[in-house]
């Protein structure tokens, strides 16, 4: 607005209104009209008043670039929360109307700086959460141990019988074969992995970055008219950058208001209270089916519940929610392990399974049930979405065996498994 | 010294290489490669002290430290936890599972000896 924007330069001068309507050649009410944007001006007037202020013309009728305005200030508040207070940030207008040149590029930088400490974090989550990663590190590091420590054998002045340093050095030998063979995989890997921007922030990723920050568990959702705030909640969530993720969260929290409303927390509170996690008991006691009760416990707090983890998959066993816990860990992009019990609800859709599984250090409880999206047609076969739920581990005695499952192929240590469909970049035994 | 100490480590030379270091310091060194049957291994042995990688076949070195905490008899041996991961996360792990002491691969011959020594004693 032209009138607020003269009132804005004003005041930046230190000019009365009186002052300033004295000096243009019109009467403090006129000016007063104007300022609030009452009255428009044009022409001769404008081009007075901008003579004044030391403006130019066109910065009074049309104002700096909203959008640059908006970034220089937002620049301006981060360096100041940052420590950096300093910049004039009530005269940022006059900056980016005198100085636009100067103003863009102070603002690309702002924005450049941004994206940069984006990336940087996103690469630091990429080491942090890549199990792929994070498992060929650890074969390269316990054959970098060996051969520090046979090195530092053969190094030492004390006298080795020949038999002992005769087989120091062929294993010193076999495990750099190995470290070079880790390395070259390592490097390998590194090369194919895409873009680290574009991973971390599939819609996928995002979905689950925003899930993860909640803990699954949005009170907001819980209770009469849920459905009308899941709006507010994706607005206002800064993990979901692209349309596409916002639209897969609107998706899954579309489901979490359903299911809070088929089984509202105060009933699932009680139930759990009563039977534990065990969706079985909380099935039969409350009347809602199976997939619910798996969502529910999951979406639950962990102080309520204790620590619950979920899977879902499509019929295509596409991973289509993760809620890693337990240890249990689950790959983010890429399909999983074939042995997980998940899977065998794609041939298998009413046959739900309970067994224990071990997967590396972590021991959990699976729990399966495959809940029917679309019912079957004469031109299509039902659709179904396999559930895995995972509990703490209750021990052979209440639970049966253990099966020795994955988390994918290319970072599973298991030897001579029949579900394996491509090498482990691990080294060991390929 | 002559004490008895059980390394539990599926990775080959490094069972070598420690037990040559052990068995050169004066200890009465033996191995063992895989989780399954490794608490049976430290019931045979009854062992001064016990080495113990995380990541093993079969079993997790955490729960087999749990057993040994858990064993009226074998409850206070000394437990020398060795993993390639130094993540805080493991190291609270160990701790709360409650290893002895808890070191990070790569570590030196001089650093294992020093560890086996405080752990024991003299």
């Amino acid at each position: 607005m032209i009138g607020s924007r003269i009132r804005e330069r004003r005041v930046i001068s230190g000019l009365k209104q009186s002052e300033l309507a004295k000096r243009a050649g019109i009467s403090a009410s006129y000016l007063n009209l104007i300022e609030h944007n009452r009255r428009r001006i044009g022409g001769k007037t404008l081009n007075r008043l901008a003579d004044i202020l030391g403006v130019a013309p066109v910065l009074l009728s049309e104002g700096a670039e909203a959008t640059l305005i908006a970034a220089l200030r937002e620049a301006a508040a981060r360096a100041e929360t940052e420590g950096r207070a300093g910049a004039e940030a009530d005269r940022v207008e006059e900056l980016a109307g005198r100085f636009p040149g100067w103003a863009r590029l102070l603002s690309d930088l702002a924005r450049q700086r941004a994206e940069l400490e984006g990336t940087v974090k996103a690469l630091t989550d990429r080491l942090a959460h890549d199990p792929q990663l994070a498992a060929s590190l650890h074969e390269v590091i316990s054959t970098v141990t060996a051969i520090r420590s046979t090195a530092s054998i053969l190094a030492d002045p004390r006298p080795l019988e020949p038999e002992w340093q005769t087989r120091f050095h062929r294993n010193i030998n076999e495990d750099s074969q190995r470290l070079a063979e880790g390395a070259e995989a390592l490097v390998r890997y590194l090369e194919q992995a895409p873009d680290a921007r574009s991973e971390v922030m599939s819609p996928q990723d995002e979905l689950h970055a925003f899930l993860e920050e909640h803990r699954f568990h949005f009170p907001v959702l819980e209770g009469a008219g849920g459905a009308d705030r899941i709006a507010a909640v994706i607005a206002g969530a800064d993990r979901l950058e692209s349309q596409a993720a916002r639209s897969l969260a609107r998706t899954v929290l579309g489901q979490y208001v359903i299911d809070a409303e088929r089984l509202p927390a105060e009933e699932m509170a009680r139930a759990v209270a009563e039977h534990g996690p065990d969706p079985a008991a909380i099935a039969a006691a409350t009347g809602v089916d199976m997939p619910t009760v798996f969502r529910r416990l999951a979406t639950m707090p962990e102080t309520e519940a204790g620590p619950v983890g979920l899977v879902v998959c499509d019929g295509s066993g596409t991973l289509m929610l993760r809620k890693p816990a337990l240890g249990f860990t689950m790959p983010r992009s890429a399909a999983a392990c074939a042995l997980w019990p998940l899977y065998q609800l794609l041939t298998q859709p009413g046959a739900p399974v309970r067994l224990r599984l071990r997967q590396g250090e972590a021991r959990v409880l699976a729990l399966t049930v495959s809940e029917e999206v679309a019912p079957a047609r004469f031109d299509r076969p039902a659709l179904y979405r396999p559930h895995m739920l995972l509990l703490p581990d209750p021990g052979p005695e209440a639970a049966g065996p253990l099966r020795e499952v994955g988390v994918n192929c290319q970072v599973c240590p298991l030897s001579d498994c029949e579900a394996r469909r491509e090498p482990s970049i691990l080294g060991r035994g390929f | 010294m002559g004490k008895k100490v059980i390394l539990i480590e599926d990775e080959r030379n490094i069972i070598e290489a420690i037990s040559f270091i052990l068995s050169r310091d004066g200890w009465e060194v033996k191995t063992h490669s895989n989780g399954h049957d490794a608490m049976q291994a430290v019931r045979d042995r009854r062992p001064d002290l016990v080495i113990l990688d995380v990541m093993l076949p079969g079993k997790s070195g955490f729960d087999i430290l749990q057993e040994i905490r858990d064993d009226a008899e074998l409850g206070a041996t000394p437990v020398l936890m060795l993993t390639a991961r130094g993540q805080q996360k493991d190291r609270e792990m160990a701790e709360r599972a409650g290893a002895s002491r808890y070191m990070t691969k790569p570590f030196s011959n001089a650093e294992v000896l020093e560890a086996v020594r405080d752990l024991v004693g003299p």
